[in-house]
This record gives C-alpha cells, structure tokens and sequence, in this order.
C-alpha cells in the first residue's frame, strides 16, 4: 500500500488523513476534502448496500498516477486518496480525497480533479443492491 | 501462456474470473481476444464494445498491442468507482 494512495477494505478516518497532511509541512494553509459516500438511490431505484470490486494491483497503480499528475498540475503541497472496496453500507464513506496547499485555490480544484479523472480510469467497479436485486452499475451490452 | 483477468459485470457473463491462453509471443492483444472469444461466447459482446478498456501488465493498452509470453491481460468494462 502506498503511503497517500490506498484502497482497502476497512473504514478510514478522514481526520487521520488530515492530521498525516498536517505533518508533511508548516506551509500548508489550507485543506480540501471530497468525500464520496454510498447513498440510497440510484436513477430512481432504492439502493440497500454497496459492493465494490477493484483490479488489486492495477486500481492503487492508477491511483498514483493520478496524483502524480495532481501533483504537478496544482501547486500542492500534499494529496492523500483512500477508496474503499468490499461491501459498504448506505450512509458509510466510499472514498476521501484530501489535498493540501498553501492557499485554498488549488486544494478545492485537485480535489475536483481528482475525483472526477478517478472516476474515468481507476479501474474499481460498483455493485448497487437492492430489493429486486444487484446489478453492476455498468451497463451491460 | 497469458492470465486473462475479467471483472465485474464481464466476470459474471463469462462465469470465472481468469482465463489462461497459449499465445505467439508478437500477437496482438485484440487477435488473442478474439482467439478467446471464440471458445468464450459469452465475451463476445463485451469486446464490441468501444467502451471496454484493456490493460497489460496493468498498463491501459490498444487492440495493436503486442503479448509477451507471461503477460497479465485485463478487460475493464466501464469503472464505476467514487
């Protein structure tokens, strides 16, 4: 596991998260959060539970890509993603996202970013369950 | 000899969630899918798709790609993380 980049199954705590971040530097002035969390409709459709399934190696791999290019592309000063996989209950986080600058521009526009490039490529998929059933959110052909 | 590995809605369809292959080393990776799709029906559609990435060794990679002997494929059907 990486040290700013994890996907595991357990629960994180944004707040330890912030507090590693807060020891990387005394130039840090501001902290950015997204936090992604499992809610209970989808499309119009209940959701009960969550499950999500990640390419092991290769999700934590495109995950530091991602902040390798946030890194460079914002001006940072520290990034730290945790995504959980496995079975996630309604209401529980899914993902943080946790960047730090030294003034706030940068750390909300990474956290948008980030978010938005993890979506496209970190290959982990989710599985909405519901009362008539679970189904990939991917469409299927 | 590759490892194929399958995820999410493409492991269901399929019913595992690795497929080994013999394969020439200089294949390219969309001749060797298709080569597997043929005993595979079930990957057929999976591979029309425009919308399916591929990864070897766990880099994203075209159809054109060469496989290596050893190589790790994947198919990655539309992620859906965050």
């Amino acid at each position: 596991m990486g040290e700013w980049v994890r996907v595991q199954e357990e629960p994180f705590s944004v707040g330890a998260e912030i507090e590693r971040l807060c020891r990387v530097s005394r130039t840090i002035g501001g902290i950015a959060t997204f936090i992604g969390v499992a809610r209970d409709l989808s499309a119009g459709r209940p959701v009960a539970a969550l499950h999500f399934e990640h390419y092991g190696a290769m999700a934590e791999k495109e995950l530091a890509t991602l902040r390798d290019a946030a890194m460079a592309q914002f001006d940072l000063i520290g990034l730290s993603v945790v995504h959980r996989v496995g079975d996630i209950a309604i209401g529980e986080p899914i993902v943080a996202i946790v960047a730090a600058a030294a003034h706030r521009g940068p750390a909300f526009e990474a956290c948008r970013w980030m978010i938005d490039e993890l979506k496209k490529s970190v290959p982990i998929w989710k599985k909405e369950i519901g009362p008539d059933g679970a189904s990939w959110v991917t469409p299927h052909p | 000899m590759v490892s194929i590995h399958l995820f999410a809605g493409v492991r269901e369809a399929v019913g595992c969630e690795r497929v080994e292959a013999e394969v020439a080393a200089g294949t390219p990776l969309g001749d060797l899918l298709a080569r597997v799709a043929a005993d595979l029906p079930a990957l057929g559609p999976w591979l029309a798709r425009d919308d399916l990435l591929l990864a070897v060794n766990q880099e994203f990679r075209g159809r054109d790609h060469l496989i290596e002997d050893g190589d790790e494929v994947a198919l990655i059907p539309p992620v859906s993380g965050g």
